[in-house]
Formats: structure tokens, C-alpha cells, sequence
């Protein structure tokens, strides 16, 4: 139980995916100037992550590596994970009306998203196992979700203050997040167990 | 449209990270150096001339509505090439480099290339497309490397220009590639695109 508790707590705060392992990038800057644009695209990174991690962890070990295939692994994973986000979209299209409406416009902005694989790829390469995957990567889009809606809720107030011209957007963006990960290295050196 | 124009712009005028903000990830996750950002560039930008020459080669063969996921297959094969190779040759530029080789497959600037450019032009000018852009976004993280290298460790390249007990180390670390690479972007915009 402490081991879950601790992957917990070290992926949404000391590891966090944003700040300390630079994935997920373009999201963070490209749907942080709304408050409700953030919190859609991080349940819907959230959704997709737990999902994408469950079935590429079953191929790596039940395909992959039995068939001694492992390195067509970046492949077969960037496949699944855009099949996995068609169907997603067309079953929750059709099971899940309200979810879609929500959720629909940012889900194929997720294939492209490096976190998704991100995370796939460093489930594989450190050999967790599946449930321990699963929290894994629930925590990381938690972490995620924290990093990309503080962002937000940061961003909505620079958008009412002078900033020099050549400085505004995205420059002054980066600034601030790289402060906010200042701030994330706080927790750097915590452990649990 | 010629060759040089085409090299030019994807050096400066549609340089993929000042001017368009593409593959952010790697930008900020392989530049705590130089040579790193260098590598990570050069990788990159084999990837990108080899997906640009298949995808315009391929481009008449590939149906409409899936060339996506065509342009995904082409481009993850070379990453994987790629990847072989430096496995074998260059083992530890590969350790050091680590999870963002295999992710070039998500770096939105090769799929952004195939969609915009090599879908709709012939080998001869993809290929100049896929070096210029390529030069471009080596250009960019090699600056960016060296900037945070000499501020953090005071060496470029590893080559020692002030003593290291000088440096701040806080831009090696995560929060000076966010500083750093919104810092050129200004200094980028102010000089060149004079806004």
C-alpha cells in the first residue's frame, strides 16, 4: 500500500510529469489560456493515459515480448494509442453523449500528445507491473491535470498585465512556468518508503 | 519556390521552435548541454529528411482519409531506425538522450512538415524542406544548450570559459530551460521578426 501511496505522491508532486520530465509540452502551452479548456483537456489526457498504459502494457508483455518483437515497440504503441482515441471517441460518441460534448474537441489532439506514449514507454522500460502501471499513470495525468490547470488559473491573470511587446504569449508563458517549476522543485528530495 | 529559399525559411522564417513553437518537449528536455541539444537535433532532423522523402514519394499512393496514420507508420519506422542505430553506435548519447529518441514519433514538427509540406510537394524540395527545418530546430537547441550550459556549468561544448563555481546551476536544472526558452523567443522576436 505505502508502495502506491508513494508513486502517488512522487509522480503528481516530485516528478512531475510537466515540470520535471518535460512531456505534455504542447497541451500545457496550447490549451492553458482557459480555465474550463484546461480541466476538459485533462480529464480527457486522464481517460486516455489510464486506458493507453493498460493496453500497451498487455501487448508489451503478452505480444511483444513472447514473439521476441519488443523493438517495434514505438510502432505498435503510437498505433494503438490513435486507434485507442478514434474508438474512444465513437464509443463515447454513442454511450456517452455529455462526456463527448466535454471532452470531444481535445481528443484528437491527444494522439500527438508526448505524454501519452511518454508515460507507455517508461512503464515498459522500468518493468512495473499492471496494476502498479495503471496507478502510475492515473497519477501522472493527475499531475498533469494540476500542473496545466494552475497554469491556467495563472495564464488568466497575465492576459491583464503589460508585458513588453516582444515578450507577449508564449515567452512570457514559458517565464512563468519555468517559476512554477521552480516552485515544483520544492519537493525534489521527498520520499515515501 | 527554389531549393535555397525553401533551406532559408526553415532556418529563420519558419524556424519550427522561435517562430512556430513545435516539439516543445524535446526543446526543453535535451538541452541541459550543447551536445545533447545538438544530438537531439541532428536526430531529428534525419528523421525528418528521410519521413519527408517517403511521404512525398508515397503521397499519390496513400488514400485521403487515412494519411495520418500513414504519416505516423512512415515516420515511427525511421524513428525506430534511428533509435537501432544509436542504440549500437552511440550508446551513450542514447542513454543520455533516453525516452525522448523514441518519442520524436509525437514531435508535432515531422507530422506538421508531412501534412503541410511533403504531401503537397515533390522529393526534390521535401528533402530541402526537411533540411532546412531540420538545420533550423538544430540550430535552436544547440543556442538553447549553450546558453543554459554556459550559465550553469560556465563551458560550451564542455570546453571550460569561466569556473564552474560561478555557474547557476538552477539552469541545467528543469526551471531554466522554461526561463531560458522563453527568453530567446523574445530576444528572437525583438531582433528578427522586429515586433
Amino acid at each position: 500500500m505505502l508502495a502506491y501511496l508513494a508513486i502517488i505522491f512522487s509522480a503528481i508532486l516530485v516528478n512531475n510529469i510537466v515540470f520535471a520530465q518535460f512531456l505534455g509540452i504542447c497541451p500545457f502551452i496550447g490549451v492553458s489560456r482557459k480555465l474550463d479548456s484546461a480541466f476538459g483537456m485533462s480529464m480527457a489526457v486522464a481517460f486516455v493515459m489510464a486506458v493507453a498504459t493498460a493496453v500497451t502494457w498487455l501487448l508489451q508483455h503478452y505480444v511483444l515480448q513472447p514473439l521476441g518483437l519488443v523493438y517495434i515497440q514505438t510502432i505498435v504503441f503510437i498505433l494503438v494509442i490513435a486507434v485507442l482515441v478514434q474508438m474512444l471517441e465513437i464509443v463515447m460518441k454513442k454511450s456517452a453523449p455529455g462526456l463527448y460534448a466535454a471532452l470531444g474537441v481535445f481528443l484528437p489532439l491527444i494522439t500527438t500528445n508526448c505524454a501519452v506514449l511518454g508515460v507507455a514507454i517508461i512503464v515498459a522500460q522500468k518493468d512495473f507491473d499492471f496494476l502498479y502501471s495503471v496507478v502510475y499513470a492515473i497519477a501522472t495525468a493527475l499531475g498533469f491535470a494540476l500542473a496545466l490547470i494552475l497554469f491556467a488559473g495563472i495564464r488568466s491573470q497575465l492576459e491583464l498585465v503589460e508585458v513588453p511587446r516582444s515578450m507577449r504569449g508564449v515567452p512570457i508563458a514559458l517565464i512563468v512556468a519555468g517559476i512554477l517549476a521552480m516552485a515544483f522543485m520544492g519537493f525534489s528530495g521527498i520520499t515515501i518508503g | 519556390m527554389n531549393a535555397l529559399k525553401v533551406i532559408s525559411d526553415g532556418l529563420i522564417k519558419r524556424n519550427p521552435t522561435f517562430v512556430l513553437i513545435l516539439g516543445m518537449c524535446p526543446t526543453l528536455g535535451t538541452t541541459s548541454s550543447a551536445m545533447t541539444g545538438m544530438s537531439m537535433g541532428l536526430a531529428t532532423m534525419l528523421v525528418l529528411i528521410c519521413s519527408n522523402a517517403a511521404i512525398s514519394l508515397l503521397k499519390d499512393f496513400i488514400p485521403d482519409k487515412v494519411r495520418i496514420p500513414a504519416f505516423i507508420v512512415v515516420i515511427a519506422s525511421f524513428v525506430t531506425i534511428v533509435q537501432m542505430v544509436m542504440q549500437a553506435w552511440f550508446p551513450a548519447l542514447y542513454a543520455a538522450l533516453g525516452i525522448f529518441i523514441p518519442l520524436i514519433v509525437v514531435n508535432c514538427i515531422l507530422l506538421g512538415r508531412a501534412e503541410a509540406f511533403a504531401s503537397k510537394n515533390p522529393v526534390g524540395l521535401s528533402i530541402c524542406d526537411g533540411i532546412g527545418i531540420g538545420l533550423g530546430f538544430t540550430l535552436a537547441l544547440t543556442v538553447i544548450g549553450a546558453v543554459r550550459e554556459l550559465l550553469g556549468t560556465g563551458a560550451i561544448f564542455g570546453l571550460q570559459i569561466y569556473s564552474a563555481d560561478f555557474g547557476a546551476l538552477l539552469f541545467v536544472l528543469a526551471p531554466g530551460a522554461f526561463i531560458v526558452l522563453g527568453l530567446l523567443i523574445a530576444l528572437f522576436n525583438r531582433l528578427i521578426i522586429r515586433k
